[in-house]
């Protein structure tokens, strides 16, 4: 039985809908990577993952999330909030939103240990050194008893890292943790959560924007386009045989080693908000294949190829051609 | 949506406090403008026999100690008071922005000196400034309003050093500097256009500010020099009789007290329709 | 000195550029200085891309201010075709800088949201005191918009109401009003979607063909600038630590590889080996003696650490290591 399943995930905030019956599965030991532009909904999933949708006013509005077995949707608020921190870890992108500036990061480390693992505090201080030195930050005694401000980008969000894992979790959802650190860090901290999954039979889902972190570090994609689900399989499926045009035109924004200059095209449009999403397929106004159909009639989320599921109505022509 | 229908004008006129206030303003506005034809005798016209008169059908406010028709010398106060202050204000609002702004935008020694000096004009109160430069100037009209003047710069340029300081790290000031702009073109098109809007709004509340302190110097004398009526004189001579002729004394007040409360309830509608516009805006 | 332009084909060149900040640590604690940009010679082939790579604090951006002089040097000189840019006259620099001009990072920030797209057009010709009828001014502004790609029917737009690629364009479109030679273009594709980043970067190589342009192409991206430039400048902590006289030459630096190591490709099937480093980047305010690298580097000497290593040229080729990798 797969650790994370969700079907048919449709969050509403409002009369709008910004996600539309999300689907993918997560098994231990794995890594998802959920991919998808500004607008796409990827944030909008982790936080209906971990149940925080009513902070900005939204609400699960159809489809089911199982958590090692247990519904997640409409479960009550005690029992979400004993699994969050503790059995499900949220990474967030922005670090120092997620650290109490006027804490010592120790302490918050800490907090987890004491509130989820009822450890005493010597015992919770100890736990929280541990992780630090596993995360490869230097004399980690002395840093565990430093204000974040006294650190880089870098060791704050390693150290966002520690507190999810204090918490013993099976599944952590890390919404695009390096996006705002320099690329050097943002290697070694992916690097870090690859290893933690391997080593501890961890399951991740990795938000990103960044199709190379995606081809780093994940096992499993899903791309997500205004707030539908485009394509999900495997990540070398995803790269050798992508089947959804959205997918194909973004692994191609992305320059490659060695690539001629003047090859490099990007996806006419703009990237739509929630409040003009086309009618039909999402993405026909910049899709290159879009024919009548595209506009009228919503593509559902076939299986053209094992564990290879595409929303496309020219999916099949497509995935033939570049088979 | 036409430019008037949402411009803060519209959204103002909508409330009761806007469009009530702005009536009244308007009214007494129009009134002064008007005074030769609107008030029922000429201001100065003395009738000895008929001093201190009641209330009545001639004389709708009563007469004063020298038999002048108060209402009429209300209706012409007006003019001085809202001359004064307006003259005033707006005085100050260009000389207050002028040094707020070139203080905030070059920074260094200059700006601390202009600091400094506002400060201390800020550190004393109104009244007291008024006073020092209408003892240096000597009573009348002009420095009247000069005095005035001075003794609301701080808080213009205060306000405009915070707005130009906090916008002139904006990328699009940059931009404009990469354009080759010099430091004119940047403070008129980008700076200040940001900058105005507080400033204007705390100018309008001012107004409401310098026609009390404009009544307060011709309490004492200080103001505009008779015979030209001032309301704040007229409170002073009407002391003199306040139990024998109250409405001497209370015509005055009560005429400074509509216009304060008419700019203030102003005033306050519209920060408030500036302010909805504003989160309308960000949407 | 710096030779004529002309005869080297150098549209600018810096040397011994530097740029010191100076700040207090708190309220009553010592002055401490930064050396955002330290001793940096640079040089910009005319009609040709050149990268600058680094990371945050690398100096990169500050060197952009510089070469546009935006900022005063410290120390150190900018030459502009043979002209030295400390020694100009005000209104000869005003002249200038319709040569060249600046793509900034933001395009959210980097217009003033009060004025229309055609407003922010017409700006530079403003400035400039370059005098246009009403019709000499739609003319203009259509054919800017035409350059970019935008839709002319958006000149009365407001910046909050058209997207941040579309602003982006009209940061570009200003940018080229005046026809300059030279763009310096800071991280111009940073703050957008993957999408429309492409349609940017397809847009500048487009301009830089048709017009013959000179481009200085500021960025952290690795794989952008491999793709886009001709060559690289490679930066660390306000320094020069490397330069590529072409894209795919192998680097020989140990942060340019360790950079490289970083950039991941959108293939599975070529996954990077991240080797762990030790150590933090050095506090900036605090730089240690020898290289500002040999705190992280894997294979740091003593003598790394004591005696920073110069710039060295070879085959067009600059190096600053004692251990160059081979």
């Amino acid at each position: 039985m797969a650790l994370l399943d969700v079907r048919d995930l449709s969050v509403s905030i409002g009369a709008l809908q910004p996600l539309d019956r999300i689907a993918f599965s997560l098994d231990k030991g794995s890594i998802l990577g959920l991919v998808g532009e500004s607008g796409s909904g990827k944030s909008l999933t982790a936080m209906a993952l971990m149940g925080l949708l009513p902070l900005i006013g939204g609400r699960v509005s159809g489809g089911s999330v199982r958590f090692d077995g247990t519904e997640l949707v409409g479960l009550a608020e005690e029992r979400y909030r004993a699994l969050r921190g503790h059995r499900i870890a949220l990474i967030t992108q922005n670090p120092m939103t997620s650290l109490d500036s006027m804490l010592r990061v120790g302490e918050q480390i800490d907090q987890v240990g004491l509130l989820h693992l009822g450890l005493s505090a010597a015992q919770a201080r100890a736990r929280s050194i541990e992780l630090l030195t596993q995360l490869r930050i230097p004399d980690a005694a002395t840093v565990h008893q430093q204000y974040p401000h006294q650190m880089s980008g870098g060791m704050k969000q390693r150290v966002v890292i520690a507190m999810a894992l204090a918490g013993d979790p099976e599944l952590i959802v890390a919404d695009e943790p390096t996006t705002a650190l320099d690329v050097t860090i943002q290697a070694q901290i992916i690097q870090i959560l690859v290893d933690l999954v391997r080593q501890r039979g961890l399951a991740l889902v990795l938000i990103t924007h960044d199709m190379g972190v995606v081809a780093q570090a994940c096992d499993q994609v899903v791309v997500l386009y205004a707030g539908r689900v485009c394509e999900g399989s495997s990540v070398e499926a995803i790269f050798a045989r992508p089947a959804h045009p959205y997918t194909q035109a973004l692994i191609a924004c992305i320059p490659r080693a060695g690539q001629a200059r003047g090859s490099l095209q990007g996806i006419a449009g703009m990237v739509p908000s929630v409040s003009n999403y086309a009618s039909g397929c999402r993405y026909h106004p910049r899709c290159a294949l879009a024919q009548a159909v595209c506009q009228t009639d919503v593509p559902p989320l076939r299986t053209v190829a094992e564990h290879h599921r595409v929303a496309c109505h020219f999916a099949m022509q497509d995935a033939a051609s570049h088979g | 949506m036409s430019a008037f229908a949402s411009s803060p004008l519209w959204r103002v006129l909508r409330t009761w406090r806007g469009g009530v206030s702005l009536a009244v303003l308007l009214a007494i506005a129009l009134a002064a403008i008007f005074a030769p034809w609107v008030a029922p005798y000429p201001y100065d016209i003395q009738n000895l026999s008929a001093t201190n008169k009641a209330p009545s059908l001639a004389h709708w406010l009563g007469t004063d100690e020298f038999g002048r028709d108060v209402l009429s010398r209300i209706i012409y106060g007006a003019r001085t008071s809202l001359t004064v202050a307006m003259a005033a204000i707006f005085g100050s609002v260009t000389l207050g922005m002028g040094l707020g702004a070139a203080a905030g935008y070059f920074g260094g020694l200059f700006d601390r000196i202009v600091t400094a000096i506002v400060d201390l004009t800020w550190s004393f109160p109104e009244v007291l400034i008024a006073l020092i430069f209408v003892a240096i100037l000597g009573a009348g009209l002009y420095s009247t309003m000069v005095a005035i003047s001075i003794a609301y710069l701080a808080q213009f340029a205060r306000l405009t050093r915070a707005q130009i300081m906090a916008i002139k790290s904006e990328t699009y000031v940059e931009a404009a500097a990469n354009l080759g702009s010099g430091h004119l073109h940047i403070l008129f098109r980008h700076l200040l256009p940001n900058a105005i809007t507080p400033v204007i709004v705390a100018g309008m509340l001012a107004i409401g500010d310098a026609i009390i302190l404009e009544a307060t110097l011709g309490f004492f004398g200080l103001g505009v020099q008779p015979p030209k009526p001032s309301w704040g004189a007229m409170m002073s001579s009407g002391t003199g009789q306040i139990f024998l002729a109250p409405w001497t004394i209370l015509g005055p007040g009560v005429a400074i007290a509509i216009a304060v409360v008419s700019i203030n309830l102003f005033g306050d509608a519209l920060i408030e329709a500036l302010d909805i516009r504003n989160r309308v805006r960000e949407v | 000195m710096a030779e004529p332009a002309r005869a080297t084909g150098n549209l600018v060149q810096t040397r011994g550029l530097t740029r010191v900040f100076k700040s207090r640590a708190s309220l009553f604690g010592s002055k401490r200085e930064l050396a955002a940009v330290s001793d940096v010679d640079l040089d910009v082939p005319r009609g040709r891309v050149t990268g600058v790579v680094g990371e945050s604090g690398c100096g990169k951006s500050t060197l952009a201010r510089l070469v546009l002089r935006l900022l005063d040097a410290s120390s150190g000189s900018v030459h502009f075709d043979g002209i030295d840019l400390a020694t100009v006259s005000a209104p000869a620099l005003r002249k200038l800088r319709r040569r060249m001009q600046m793509v900034f990072q933001d395009p959210y920030s980097s217009i003033d949201p009060r004025y229309s797209v055609r407003a922010a057009l017409l700006e530079p010709m403003q400035v400039q005191g370059v005098a246009l009828d009403a019709a000499g001014q739609d003319a203009r502004v259509t054919s800017l918009m035409a350059m970019v790609g935008l839709n002319p029917a958006l000149a009365a737009s407001y910046p909050h109401q058209i997207s941040g690629g579309q602003k982006q364009r009209v940061g570009i479109a200003r940018a080229l009003a005046m026809q300059p030679e030279f763009l310096v273009l800071d991280e111009p594709t940073a703050s957008l979607d993957v999408s429309i980043q492409a349609q940017i970067v397809a847009l500048l190589e487009k301009l830089q063909q048709d017009l013959g342009l000179t481009y200085l192409f500021i960025s952290h991206d690795l794989g952008l600038v491999r793709y886009f430039c001709n060559r690289i400048v490679v930066m660390y902590l306000g320094r020069v630590v490397e330069i590529l006289p072409e894209p795919q030459a192998a680097p020989r630096h140990p942060y340019t590889r360790a950079l490289m190591d970083s950039t991941f490709e959108p293939d599975p099937k070529r996954r990077r080996v991240v080797t762990l480093l030790h150590g933090e980047i050095p506090d900036a305010f605090n730089l240690p003696p020898g290289c500002a690298y040999a705190a992280r580097c894997p294979q740091a000497s003593a003598r790394c650490r004591t005696e920073r290593p110069a710039l060295l040229q070879d085959h067009g080729h600059s190096l600053a290591c004692h251990h160059p990798l081979t």
